[in-house]
């Protein structure tokens, strides 16, 4: 079965945050912390004990074959997981160094946004609504404030000059790749530190799913991304550093680059290599 | 429509498939047959109704649904009392119910733990169940009682000078009628907006919470969600106290009168037809009854059109453009 404790010595030094080995990269903060993260369904295990370091302003992407806690690992980040109902977290996860599960769920949330797999804008709301149904919730904005924080979010989310006629249409007017953005747009409007996005291009053509790797490359200078996704070449191409998850545990985490092209564990290589999965 | 398309993409009557295919053809026609009966036994419905009220409807004509006159015995009949009695009954029966019956859904749906949710929505889908001559007689019993001894007397104590709480502690009255009604309509709400609300996808709900939302705001988006639901179920609530007749009729006491105060007797259109067919004599009797009731067909006919237009209206604009 698998190694989880990654202290191996006689593997090259690649100054990666691994398992339990953390050490820092090029002076990168780190956002979130997990530390023997466990997460239950009922009396189902789903992760068997996780330890990983996101970095800030960095982008992560999470692989591994389905059912292997990759989503659940990111619902841990914002506290949706305890959503569910049996789900249940053990272990600790922190954000700038403060315990979440300490803190009360709704302000992580806001902390830590979420993209879901299917564009799941609010039906019986307008685009403009959408984009400011988060900051309308907690009364966070002005109504006069409102309009240009839902430009600013429409730009980071490169809709804007798609929809800027056309605010007061409903969101599911759109077409699924422009529905997904304004999901993006409706959580880049609370102003979050940390974006998780669950396999957010897995619904899209390749068109608009192009369109969303771009956006998250601008995304990375103000945000700290977090990625779930089926797609090797879509980890490669958009992250930075990589999580490989098998059967609720972390196998490896390294650059991207490194992951890619000289894993360490032999599992990783075949999974990259498609070889199971 | 829900009938329509599966039928005209899986059976598709073009003239070469219907010759190819006897069996097919022969199946379509049937349950044509059967859809079409549907639409004759409400023309033909319809149709009797006018045919046998026309005695009526040459007598009075118009003026009939306007008329608070309801004597027998010198042969004059209107309308009004009932046509009041009735709309006033049920609308505020549903002004009493629906802010309940939704409160109990976002309850069962939203917040109750399973173990609780589960014997609650059982209970209440029971309470539909319950025949409404049983609730008639629960009325007749302990509500009205109760009205007359403690709820009454209380109303006009204090609120005696509006005219809608002035008059006699009867107990026996629109009051108890508008009681048993709600109660009755209740579990319709209830149960319908619960399975509407606890239809709303999973992501919408995420999505919301997501955003930040505490859990009375993710209720909203579901609520919104699920709006033309609930709409659909308040009309559904409406047409059962337009109709309902028996326990309406052991409690609303029967007198043809328009009064504004909710303590006195009334009368609705389905309460006269069970308590006055049986004895009516003469012929326009007969035919005026008839025509109340072709009334209530058409007020019930058209409360259900409007309740189409507006789950429509607010569906309409939530559509995935084609």
């Amino acid at each position: 079965m698998i190694d989880s404790t990654l202290t191996d010595s006689s593997q090259p030094e690649s100054g990666v945050p691994s398992g339990v080995d953390r050490r820092s990269f090029e002076d990168r903060p780190t956002k979130v912390r997990a530390e023997n993260v466990k997460a239950y369904f009922g009396k189902t295990q789903a992760l068997k004990g996780i330890s990983l370091d996101i970095l800030s302003n960095q982008v992560t992407a999470i692989i591994g074959p389905s059912g292997c806690g990759k989503s659940t690992f990111l619902r841990s980040i914002n506290r949706m997981h305890e959503t569910v109902l049996g789900g249940r977290i053990e272990g600790k996860v922190t954000l700038d160094g403060q315990d979440i599960y300490k803190m009360d769920p709704v302000s992580v949330r806001r902390r830590v946004g979420m993209v879901f797999q299917k564009p799941n804008p609010f039906p019986t709301m307008s685009i403009f609504d959408n984009v400011a149904a988060g900051l309308t919730f907690n009364g966070l904005a002005k109504r006069s404030a409102l309009g240009e924080i839902v430009e600013r979010s429409l730009r980071q989310a490169a809709l804007w000059d798609e929809v800027k006629d056309v605010l007061d249409k409903n969101g599911m007017s759109l077409s699924g790749g422009q529905q997904q953005r304004l999901c993006i747009a409706r959580t880049l409007a609370i102003n979050p530190e940390v974006v998780l996005m669950d396999e957010p291009a897995s619904a899209l053509d390749p068109l608009a799913t192009a369109k969303i790797e771009e956006l998250i490359n601008e995304l990375k200078k103000e945000y700290t991304i977090v990625i779930v996704t089926h797609n090797m070449q879509q980890a490669a191409r958009v992250s930075d550093f990589t999580a490989f998850l098998y059967l609720g545990e972390l196998v490896e985490v390294d650059r991207t680059k490194e992951i890619f092209t000289n894993p360490r564990k032999k599992q990783t290589e075949d999974y990259i290599t498609g070889r199971f999965g | 429509m829900r009938q329509e398309s599966p039928s005209s993409a899986l059976f598709p009557v073009g003239a070469r498939v219907r010759q190819r295919n006897l069996g097919d053809a022969v199946f379509y026609r049937v349950t044509q047959f059967f859809a079409f009966m549907i639409l004759a036994l409400v023309a033909v419905t319809a149709y009797e109704m006018y045919r046998t009220s026309s005695a009526s409807i040459d007598a009075f004509g118009f003026e009939f649904i306007v008329r608070s006159v309801w004597d027998p015995v010198r042969d004059e009949y209107g309308a009004l009392p009932f046509i009041f009695g009735t709309v006033v009954s049920s609308v505020l029966s549903l002004v009493l119910a629906l802010p309940l019956g939704l409160g109990v859904a976002i309850f069962l749906s939203e917040l109750a733990p399973a173990w609780l949710a589960r014997p609650i929505s059982f209970v209440v889908e029971l309470l539909a169940a319950i025949p409404s001559i049983v609730y008639g007689l629960w009325g007749f019993f302990i509500l009205v009682p109760w009205l007359r001894t403690s709820v009454e007397p209380l109303l006009i104590r204090q609120f005696g000078s509006f005219p809608f709480f002035s008059g006699a502690p009867y107990g026996i009255g629109m009051l108890a009628a508008v009681f048993i009604l709600a109660i009755m309509i209740l579990p319709i709400i209830s149960s319908i907006s619960r399975d509407v609300l606890t239809a709303v996808p999973i992501s919408q709900r995420e999505a919301a919470l997501a955003l930040g939302s505490t859990s009375w705001e993710a209720t909203r988006i579901a609520i919104s969600y699920s709006r033309s639901g609930i709409l659909g179920a308040t009309i559904l609530a409406l047409g059962r106290a337009l109709g309902e007749t028996m326990a309406v009729t052991m409690v609303i006491g029967n007198r043809p009168t328009i009064s504004a105060s909710l303590l006195e007797p009334g009368y609705t259109m389905a309460s006269v037809l069970a308590n006055e067919f049986t004895e009516a004599t003469s012929e326009l009797y007969i035919s005026a009854l008839i025509e109340i009731a072709l009334i209530l067909f058409v007020i019930t006919l058209v409360v259900n059109a409007i309740a189409r237009l507006l789950v429509w209206s607010v569906t309409r604009g939530s559509e995935v453009q084609q």
